[in-house]
């Protein structure tokens, strides 16, 4: 018979609960019975929630929306762990056999000065936006453009470039940042127009832009210890750090 | 109410100058009076991202509006396989022509041939306009782009970026129009969602939308409104949409005089993880491309409880290849899911709830070996294992059917306007260019046809010839909306029943997947208009709806979601039960060949049927209006895949 051997989970949940970036906000304990190991993390909440609607509490407000680990909303730190404890994985995807009954689960939203929270778990991730348009993009209008295949791009660098292109913007590596860098999100957008012949005209303006708004914002410096590359559920590779500052020191010597 | 003669606009002649010459006899903007107008544009996915970039780069005003926390979270991202477009890069045939006639083939001849003509021709600039804007599609040694094969076609004509084609475009689209806020060509609002529309002298001149972030209801002039909102599967509680994906802006318009088009077109998707309990949040795809190399099946003995590996071949019932030998396990989505259906009836279905059917790659793994199945599907494979915690190298996959796309939408004209002058509607949110039945790969061909390349020429017509009187967010009507919309949220809070949304959200799905799901009957469809209105009534009486209106509250937008969706519900099964033949997704048992295929009705049926909503001494009621379609070049014929 198919289908993994099911059974159930008793938690211990430690939940932040927040009512504004103003509050200063505070751990709720929540015991949690009977939950499905089939059932994914969000799911494990949505039960949490439902029950206390019934009770006529306040339900945990969280991020969500695809719930298949692409659109990037999810966020949440699980037991230290931005998107949990599994590698290459949103918390969406993160599903509660990986826990076992009795365990004590503690979750908090991401924490960075530029993610201010909005409410328990929300937090406001359009700093990340706003690097994006400062310059992660070619100035191309609608309909200008060339025959497609007027300009082979050998399939290395294409390959390349959808690596880097693959981040969904979660803000996993700047929660995972000691000091909430977003040096491999921004790393990941420059070397992806970096790599390919379209963002060839703007690749120093750009470089700049985007760092320039990346501190602006109050994300912190770079300091290489990695724990970005292992937080990323889309595993972008460190090297993009290293791509960004060859982009950002190259575009500095050259402005004038 | 005024009587509604429905024009297409579509334009005659030759059908490869049809978009060409109307191009020309539309009306346009002068450059320096574009900077005159403001254009609202709700949802920011393929078609909203890519209409407010394009209406910016033009030199109009936009006021983008999003639901999630970025523009770049639209469900538009979770497409995997690709995006056709009529190139002929493989040299093997392709024409504007063949992508045209298939997808209204494809479709089952509930298409207008023109818009579907149009989006043939300008699949092409989108490939052009993707690849310069930096959307890394993959490409071959040579370095050309790639292409692969898709349902319904017998050309390579999609462009992909491995499994995330929907990603790698939105991202492009998102890119540009952030750039035109950086210009300050676009102005962004996140977190926002769209509950009412607003007239002035029967024009579309605003919206009001509640921040989600702060609960505040916020009032929002233009002089023309584009919906981008998506399509409307959650109202079977359980698809793969988003969880956010939801009808309520498309509602709003439709009770203030948009008529609906085909609502009950909904495209099932037959490989999806099945569901698994009753926690259950959503439903996962599997790509098509599986059935390449999977093959389906189930236990020819009811209530097998065996492993799937201790049932020998002899006693396994591969039915797809039984019942079709010449396309086998590749017939189209509408067909292969059905036959799941009839299996898990029968009582044959498989796993710990019996409603799944297996999708085997044993014998792939035997033929090919492990390295090459998991060379073309390891990524598929490792996100079943995470949802399932079943490795399908050593066990069948469990598949199931599940709510996947909607074909039916707002109505539009060849210009992408409503029946509400000043609305335009774009992308899976209008009915317009796909039928009965979408073709693989063509939503997100649709999506930034209807952004990039139709809105910003058919938009400039209507600001040219309509007269649009200064309007702003003190003008009476915009007050009206807001005192409406705060207090149908108070009367949601004010309920304090015993059951939750998702409660009822979930008892909705059930009705709407037991009798206006994959097959349908008339008896069936009746009860569902009944039951459906009484879960409405008692949903508006016992639901309880946490929290307050004035800050970040999940359960308030679920709820105004669902509230919406009860209505839509009882649409759907009214136009389901009016439509007398079976075409595409729309399977009524009552209408099928003695081999359970399909069985259109041409000589009646041969039309979009565009409804109306009334208000009736306090009952719901919408009146049909038909826009008959004439097929001048694609015969009209019977599709089998025997």
């Amino acid at each position: 018979m198919g289908g993994a051997s099911k059974s159930k989970l008793n938690l211990k949940l430690k939940l932040w609960r927040q009512k504004n970036a103003k509050d200063k906000g505070y751990f709720m304990d929540y015991d949690v019975k009977g939950i499905s190991t089939e059932a994914s993390f969000l799911e494990m909440l949505d039960v949490v929630n439902e029950e206390l609607v019934k009770k006529g509490e306040e339900p945990v407000e969280f991020d969500h929306d695809c719930r298949e680990g692409i659109c990037g909303m999810c966020s949440l730190v699980i037991n230290g762990n931005p998107h949990g404890p599994d590698g290459a994985t949103t918390t969406c995807q993160l599903h509660m056999r990986r826990f076992k009954d009795g365990d004590s689960v503690t979750v908090e939203p991401f924490r960075a000065g530029a993610f201010p929270v909005v409410r328990d778990l929300v937090v406001d991730r359009s700093a990340l936006d706003r690097v994006i348009q400062a310059g992660g993009f070619v100035s191309t209008a609608t309909g200008t453009a060339q025959d497609a295949n007027c300009l082979p791009v050998p399939k290395d660098k294409a390959d390349r470039a959808f690596l880097a292109a693959a981040c969904i913007g979660c803000g996993a590596c700047v929660a995972a940042c000691k000091n909430a860098s977003a040096s491999l999100f921004v790393g990941a957008k420059v070397a992806h127009l970096a790599l390919l012949p379209q963002g060839e005209a703007e690749r120093e303006k750009r470089a700049l832009a985007m760092v320039h708004q990346m501190d602006a914002e109050g994300f912190g410096g770079c300091t290489n210890t990695g724990a970005c590359a292992a937080a990323c559920p889309k595993e972008i590779s460190l090297e993009h750090i290293a791509i960004l500052n060859r982009e950002f020191l190259k575009a500095s010597l050259l402005e004038r | 109410m005024a009587t509604i003669k429905l024009d297409a606009k579509s334009p005659t002649g030759p059908i490869e100058n049809r978009w060409e010459k109307h191009k020309f006899d539309l009306k346009l903007v002068n450059p320096a009076n574009k900077r005159k107008f403001t254009i609202i544009v709700v949802g920011t996915g393929l078609a909203g991202g890519s209409a407010a970039a394009s209406l910016a780069e033009l030199g109009y005003n936009v006021k983008a509006f999003c639901i999630q926390d970025s523009p770049r979270r639209a469900h538009s991202i979770a497409a995997q396989g690709g995006i056709n477009a009529a190139k002929n890069y493989q040299n093997d045939g392709d024409s504007i022509y063949r992508l045209f006639y298939d997808t209204v083939k494809g479709g089952d001849f509930r298409a207008r041939e023109s818009n579907v003509y149009r989006l043939a021709q300008v699949s092409t600039q989108i490939i052009d306009h993707c690849v310069a804007i930096g959307v890394p599609f993959a490409r071959e040694y040579g370095g050309m782009l790639d292409n692969r094969s898709f349902g319904g076609a017998q050309v390579s004509r999609t462009f992909y970026a491995r499994g995330q084609t929907g990603q790698q475009l939105l991202l492009g689209a998102y890119s540009s129009m952030m750039r035109q806020v950086q210009e300050k060509q676009v102005k962004l609002y996140h977190r926002r969602e769209m509950l009412d529309l607003v007239l002035v002298d029967g024009v579309a001149r605003g919206i009001t939308v509640r921040n989600l972030t702060t609960g505040e209801i916020e009032s929002h002039a233009g002089d023309a409104v584009v919906l981008a909102t998506g399509g409307y599967g959650n109202v079977f509680f359980l698809s793969t949409n988003a969880k956010a994906s939801n009808v309520t802006a498309s509602w709003r318009c439709h009770k203030k005089g948009a008529l609906f088009g085909n609502p009950c077109f909904t495209q099932i998707h037959p490989t999806c993880i099945p569901v698994s309990g009753d926690y259950q949040s959503k439903l996962t795809l599997m790509s098509e491309s599986l059935r390449n190399d999977g093959r389906v099946w189930v236990p020819k003995n009811k209530g097998d409880q065996r492993p799937p590996s201790q049932i020998p071949d002899s006693e396994r019932d591969y039915y797809l290849e039984r019942i079709y030998p010449s396309f086998g396990n590749l017939v189209p989505r509408d067909v292969a899911s059905r036959q799941a259906k009839f299996r898990v009836d029968e009582g044959r279905g498989v796993g710990t709830t019996g409603i799944a059917v297996y999708l085997d790659f044993r014998d792939a793994i035997q033929r090919l070996g492990k390295g090459v199945v998991a060379e073309k599907y390891g990524n598929l494979f490792q996100m079943y294992d995470k949802i399932t915690g079943e490795d399908p190298y050593e066990t069948p996959m469990r598949i199931y059917p599940a709510v996947h796309y909607t074909m039916g939408g707002l109505w539009v004209d060849y210009n992408l306007q409503s029946t509400v002058p000043g609305l335009h509607v774009l992308g899976e949110a209008n009915f317009s260019d796909h039928g009965a039945n979408r073709l693989g790969a063509s939503a997100l061909m649709q999506g930034l046809a209807d952004g990039f390349f139709v809105i910003p020429y058919t938009i400039g017509h209507f600001l040219a010839s309509t007269p649009l009187p200064k309007v702003d967010e003190n003008h009476e009507a915009f007050r009206a909306s807001k005192a409406e919309v705060t207090q149908r949220l108070s009367r949601l809070l004010g309920i304090k029943g015993g059951h939750t949304v998702d409660e009822f959200h979930r008892e909705l799905g059930k009705l709407m997947w037991e009798y206006v799901g994959m097959s349908r009957t008339k008896e069936g469809l009746q009860k569902a208009r009944g039951e459906i209105g009484k879960l409405r009534d008692r949903f508006w009486q016992e639901v309880r709806v946490a929290g307050e209106a004035n800050f970040k509250n999940a359960e308030l937008e679920k709820a105004c979601r669902v509230a919406d969706f009860l209505e839509l519900g009882e649409l759907m099964a009214q136009d389901a039960q009016e439509r007398n033949e079976s075409c595409g997704g729309h399977f009524r048992e009552e209408y099928q060949t003695p081999e359970n295929e399909a069985m259109r009705d041409d000589a009646n049926y041969c039309h979009v049927a565009a409804w109306q909503y009334q208000q009736e001494g306090g009952r719901m009621q919408w009146t049909l209006h038909k826009e008959p379609l004439q097929f001048e070049y694609v015969k009209l014929s019977t599709r089998s895949y025997k």
